[in-house]
């Protein structure tokens, strides 16, 4: 597993109170579904800005940005690599 | 009767405001009983399926007409546009994201029949927040369920054909994950809680209740309701009802222009009280400008474009709603201090006595102290570029 990855499953643990193990849950799962809530996800979005010392543009402050753990890491590496 | 058109709603509207509304909304208020005739008359000219496609029988109109005909009901009577607009979110529900022939077929029953949609979002023990629900979806497996919500508040329930309730998707689902209902009358069971006895918005007779819903799964609508909150639910909701409280705010300015062009002629010159009046005009305008700049803004992108959950969106409409429920107050207040003991009178025609009720309610409808909160932590991650 890459690093980016697991750092993005830490933060998830971290902030997302989900109701699933966030170190195992799969990368196409629905977070949504998973008990993500649009609260949680600020946290989360400070959780990657802090742990990739990054900022994350509004446009990507959209729901589908924070849908599965492949897209969570779609949008982190495009600024990663940005 | 000629059912209206995209193109005569805004009109049908004023006119059954001026005609019909009007006329009850003293009566409605202090009974606090739902405005029937208002109703009967806006459901002849078919406004209740105005945001419904021409295709499915509806006006095909936008948010833009919705928005303006709530607020010409609000100009006379409150209660009669609160519904109005209640209404009409429920039905932008079903339009933007009703993907099932159930609803499609609903869409069309609600143009025939001229259909009364309310919706039961929040529930006691989850403290207000309407994106959170402890009652499920008990599917029983057989393509039938069970719903029990036990509701604060739900408004014009008893006149109600339909029904839109939150529930969590099913008894093991966390509270966020809810979907959205619709429960039709014949499927219902309302057992009341609590009387409606408040200061304003006395029209909505929104009391609490039990609900009971036994229905067939395909009265759920297929989406996920923090998807259908955040595209459509809250910023038509906000939208909707900022038209509403504005139409409050520029009744309660038109007394007070009454009240100074009296004087003016009396005394032949400009009184005191038109300098009051200016200032009011610097609030009501740019209140104006901020309401239909929002129905401009939901109007331009499509509900289901991805970037209708942005979280620069979500602020957007959170500001609207803090603003228009506050600035009403501010109308309100302001007008009063113009027409001075005429307005404070119950008896006088400048009497600004419901004005003043209804317009304090605007706040605490979906408390501003938990957008605001909401709209806080939005804000620490929205740059605003």
């Amino acid at each position: 597993m890459s690093d980016t990855l697991a750092t993005i499953r830490t933060v998830l643990a971290e902030q997302g109170r989900l109701s699933v193990d966030a170190q195992t849950v799969s990368e196409t799962a629905d977070l949504y579904a998973a008990g993500l809530t649009s609260h949680a996800t600020i946290n989360v979005v400070l959780g990657l800005e802090n742990a990739f010392d990054i900022e994350l543009p509004d446009e990507l402050l959209v729901k589908s940005t924070f849908e599965t753990i492949a897209a969570i890491s779609a949008a982190v590496e495009s600024e990663l690599g940005a | 009767m000629a059912r209206v058109t995209k193109d005569t709603l805004v009109a049908e509207a004023k006119r059954i405001g001026q005609e019909v509304a009007a006329q009850h909304a003293k009566d409605v208020d202090r009974e606090g009983r739902f405005p029937v005739e208002a109703f009967d008359a806006l459901k002849e000219a078919g406004l209740l399926s105005a945001w419904i496609p021409e295709e499915d029988g509806g006006a095909g109109a936008t948010i833009l007409e919705i928005g303006r005909a709530t607020e010409e009901l609000g100009k006379h009577c409150a209660s009669t546009a609160m519904i109005f607009a209640m209404h009409q979110i429920q039905v932008a529900c079903l339009v933007y994201h009703g993907t099932s022939d159930y609803m499609a077929g609903l869409r069309k029953r609600v143009a025939d029949e001229q259909l009364l949609l309310a919706s039961a979002t929040t529930e006691i023990g989850i403290g207000g927040d309407v994106r959170r629900s402890t009652c499920a979806v008990e599917d029983h497996g057989d393509g039938t369920f069970v719903l029990v919500k036990n509701a604060p508040v739900i408004s014009y329930a008893e006149a109600a054909d339909i029904i839109l309730v939150t529930a969590r998707k099913s008894p093991d689902a966390a509270p966020s994950d809810q979907v959205l209902v619709l429960c039709e009358k014949a499927d219902l069971t309302l057992e009341p809680t609590s009387t409606w006895d408040t200061m304003g918005f006395r029209g909505t007779c929104s009391p609490g209740f039990i609900l009971t819903a036994r229905s067939t799964t395909d009265h759920i609508i297929p989406h996920e309701y923090a998807d259908i909150s955040a595209r459509t639910m809250l910023p038509v909701s906000h939208t909707l009802w900022a038209h509403s409280w504005l139409g409050i705010a520029t009744s309660a300015t038109s007394l007070a222009r009454q009240f100074v062009r009296q004087a003016a002629r009396r005394s032949g010159s400009t009184p005191p009280g038109a300098l009051r009046l200016a200032e009011l005009e610097v609030v009501l305008t740019s209140f104006q400008d901020r309401v239909h700049g929002a129905a401009q803004r939901y109007a331009e992108l499509d509900p289901n474009d991805p970037a209708a959950t942005a979280m620069g969106r979500a602020i957007y409409f959170n500001t609207l709603k803090v603003f228009a429920s506050t600035t009403v107050v501010d109308v309100v207040a302001r007008a009063l201090l113009v027409v001075g003991i005429q307005g404070y009178r119950l008896d006088s025609p400048l009497t600004l006595d419901r004005h003043l009720r209804d317009a304090y309610g605007a706040q605490l409808m979906v408390n501003n102290d938990r957008i605001l909160t909401n709209t806080a932590a939005l804000a620490s991650v929205y740059r605003g570029d």
